[in-house]
């Protein structure tokens, strides 16, 4: 006998939802509607003069060279990033998954760099990619590479994407591990009794086995590029050289925090808003459906 | 449920027992002032250092100072705090947020209205003529407190100079002679001859106020918000090209914004540096060569060249709490922000800060303190910012009298971008005026038109 449970009356369901929506709403919809109003208004940097401009910030954003820049910047960013740390983590977590000798020493190493915060990445990063007291950099130069990141944007777009990438990686790893543990052993077996070679295995038996956790992974380091690589981006290159490694939220930070010019900044944050929830709508929507399980 | 009740009763007996204390010290306590300041060590903690000997001077106001980060980092702390009317009494701001800070109405408390509320007096003829330009009005009234300034100079390394047989002790004085020692030490073994920190600082505004030519219309500013830019001018255009072409040509290295390109030059690695003139003390520290200081160089034939520099550097802003009507502060709050202001402003004060940290004396009465203890004696070169800020003979122009642009942060870092581009070889010089000119425009028009009114 089942036993149902059900309050009388509609008070007591609210008041139990109260404290989630209250968190919801003074976290979430309170500050994401001041940015949709604060997008509205042209402001003084001490907000005593305020004017309400309708949509003229985001016109004048969608006429802005350097806007449409950033956009691509963060297009071949997220790309580049979500490409490097998916394809390495997959590599490497394919090679952690053998039967080698230390593996469990392997895997906790390559885990470590999650721990790092990201600005203190780029830190270590600028110290080995810095011109004239880098490692690397003085490699470069001994090379005759002329490697000055500081006057060249597609260097220090590498630099860049290489560190935000860096980063990403263990936790790829974590996940790709985690996934390739789960597959059976069984299916690989009958595969290799078959005849299907390692290379063929992992295309057509291990690869799409995967494809829930590469897809989730995805979307994730999407978001990551998009939004949390702000710190790397600050402590190597501020969004230069000119604008090369300027992205969209950095972007954010650089008109509403630098150039006090709120408006644009609430504008283009609600952009980036538009952004995020469709990159979830996605994830949500096709995670379940598109991938083989 | 005794137990809460003895420990509600003990609370109240203890609360009504602090209270009790509390009562008659706080009649006597010191009035508070929150000073918001922007300097890391160890210049922070000198500056710190005067704080905690006002507040020894006197026992009715107690100064206390917060450091907010870096100077950019301040200025937003503090116009933060000001929309949530918990805004500071003082707050150091950097030169370039002047512009900014003068449009800011009712935020801030103008010095000459605070000092003849408070009947407090400072002397403001005998400070520098570069100094008192910067942060007051057109009509001669302060609006802030100057305090550490200084100017962009030239360093350069006397052993590369030896080595590329050059005269050590004679840096060159026109930009046409430079061109010529910077072939020179590239040929006696310099890898880079020269780089620059503050490139638009140095490059562009001390540049254009030595050449007295205008950086923007309506006095650089100081004539109303409705100014333009006007650094695209045959002598702008001459030195862009000459810096596009240097770096082309391996005799300049662009070293980054801010204070980035520095390092450098103790270490060694590039023979001439232009930076502020505030470097001094990590110099002495670091180099490992002998070195010099010169005064920046001018294009000769330029008419009125050479004029006086311009000051960077910082001032102190008296600002009201909030946006509420009436500010929210004390006839006696202001006082002690006055009382502050008079005793910084104290040549003896003045020049013992311009020895310990290498700003300049912001007067001339504390320059002639330094002089008369020997310090130029035993520092050569350390009044070169201050011959230099009084070169032209002090008679400031529309020109040189400093800068007052409204987002003047934004137009930096775009004239920085504007020159990246150049120097990765992705436009001309002349495009780096006219692109910086009409992003530059349109962050006056937006500032005119969100402070008008």
């Amino acid at each position: 006998m089942r036993k149902k449970v059900i309050f009388r009356g509609a008070l007591l369901p609210y008041l139990l939802l109260v404290p989630q929506m209250a968190v919801t709403l003074v976290f979430f919809f309170w500050p994401a509607g001041m940015a949709v109003w604060q997008s509205t208004l042209r402001q003084d940097a001490f907000g005593l003069r305020t004017e309400f401009v309708a949509f003229e910030n985001f016109t004048d954003l969608f006429r802005d060279e350097r806007y449409l820049g950033a956009v691509l910047n963060t297009a071949f960013f997220s790309a580049a990033v979500a490409g490097l740390a998916l394809g390495a983590a997959l590599f490497l977590a394919v090679q952690a998954d053998k039967k080698i000798r230390g593996a469990g020493l392997y895997k906790t190493l390559l885990i470590w760099p999650y721990a790092v915060a990201p600005a203190l990445a780029a830190v270590l990063w600028l110290f080995l990619f810095h011109p004239s007291i880098g490692l690397i950099g003085r490699g470069f130069t001994a090379l005759g590479i002329t490697w000055d990141y500081r006057v060249n944007g597609g260097q220090a777009m590498a630099m860049v994407i290489l560190a935000a990438a860096w980063k990403q990686v263990s936790y790829n790893f974590i996940f790709f591990l985690a996934g390739l543990q789960s597959i059976p052993t069984s299916v690989l077996e009958a595969a290799a009794i078959d005849g299907a070679r390692p290379m063929r295995r992992f295309w057509t038996v291990i690869f799409p086995l995967l494809s829930p956790t590469a897809f989730f992974l995805l979307v994730v380091n999407l978001v990551y590029a998009f939004f949390d690589t702000f710190g790397v981006i600050h402590a190597l290159t501020q969004g230069g050289p000119g604008n090369a490694t300027e992205t969209l939220i950095y972007k954010v930070y650089v008109d509403g925090v630098q150039n006090l010019n709120l408006g644009s900044s609430a504008a283009q944050s609600v952009v980036l808003m538009v952004i995020v929830i469709a990159l979830t709508a996605i994830q949500f929507r096709f995670i379940e459906r598109r991938v083989h399980y | 449920m005794g137990d809460y009740a003895v420990m509600q009763r003990r609370t109240l007996l203890a609360g009504a027992a602090t209270l009790g204390l509390a009562a008659p010290a706080l009649a006597q306590a010191p009035v508070e002032i929150q000073f918001w300041h922007g300097l890391a060590q160890p210049l922070g903690g000198l500056l710190e250092q005067r704080v905690t000997a006002f507040n020894a001077s006197q026992p009715r106001f107690k100064v206390v100072p917060t450091y907010r980060g870096s100077y950019p980092e301040t200025m937003v702390a503090a116009i933060a705090a000001f929309r949530a009317n918990s805004a500071p009494h003082i707050v150091q701001m950097f030169e370039v947020g002047t512009g900014t800070m003068m449009a800011a109405g009712r935020a801030i408390k103008p010095v000459h209205e605070l000092l003849a509320e408070t009947g407090v007096q400072i002397d403001f003829n005998d400070y520098l003529p570069g100094v008192r330009g910067y942060y007051s009005l057109a009509d001669g009234r302060m609006m802030s407190m100057p305090f550490n300034s200084s100017t962009a100079i030239v360093w350069y390394n006397k052993d590369a100079f030896r080595r590329a047989g050059l005269d050590p002790d004679r840096f060159p004085t026109t930009y046409q002679a430079l061109a010529e020692v910077l072939a020179k030490l590239k040929a006696g073994g310099s890898d880079v001859p020269m780089s620059t920190a503050w490139p638009t600082w140095a490059h562009v505004e001390n540049f254009s106020a030595i050449h007295d030519i205008p950086l923007a219309t309506k006095g650089n500013g100081f004539g109303g918000l409705d100014t333009e830019m006007r650094i695209n001018n045959p002598v702008m255009l001459r030195h862009m090209q000459n810096l596009v072409d240097w770096q082309k040509a391996g005799l300049f290295r662009y070293g980054g914004r801010t204070n980035v390109g520095e390092p450098a030059f103790p270490k060694g690695e590039c023979a001439i540096l232009t930076t502020s003139s505030g470097f001094r003390a990590r110099v002495q520290r670091e180099a490992q060569f002998s070195w010099g200081v010169a005064m920046l160089p001018y294009y000769e034939g330029t008419p009125r060249a050479p004029l006086n520099s311009i000051i960077g550097g910082a001032s102190f802003w008296a600002m009201t709490k909030g946006p509420a009507a009436g500010g929210g502060r004390t006839p006696d709050e202001y006082r002690g922000v006055a009382e502050f202001f008079r005793y910084i402003s104290q040549p003896e004060v003045d020049a013992q800060w311009h020895m310990d940290t290498g700003y300049v004396p912001v007067r001339r009465a504390s320059y002639a303190i330094a002089r008369d203890r020997g310090f130029y004696r035993e520092n050569p070169g350390a009044d070169v910012p201050i011959e230099q800020l009084l070169r032209g003979g002090g008679q400031l122009t529309e020109n040189s009298r400093g800068i007052r642009l409204g987002g003047f942060v934004e137009i930096r870092t775009i004239m920085e971008e504007e020159m990246e581009r150049a120097f990765q070889g992705q436009q001309t010089a002349e495009q780096v005026l006219v692109n910086s000119t009409t992003r530059a425009n349109q962050v006056l028009r937006n500032f005119e038109r969100a402070n008008r009114g």
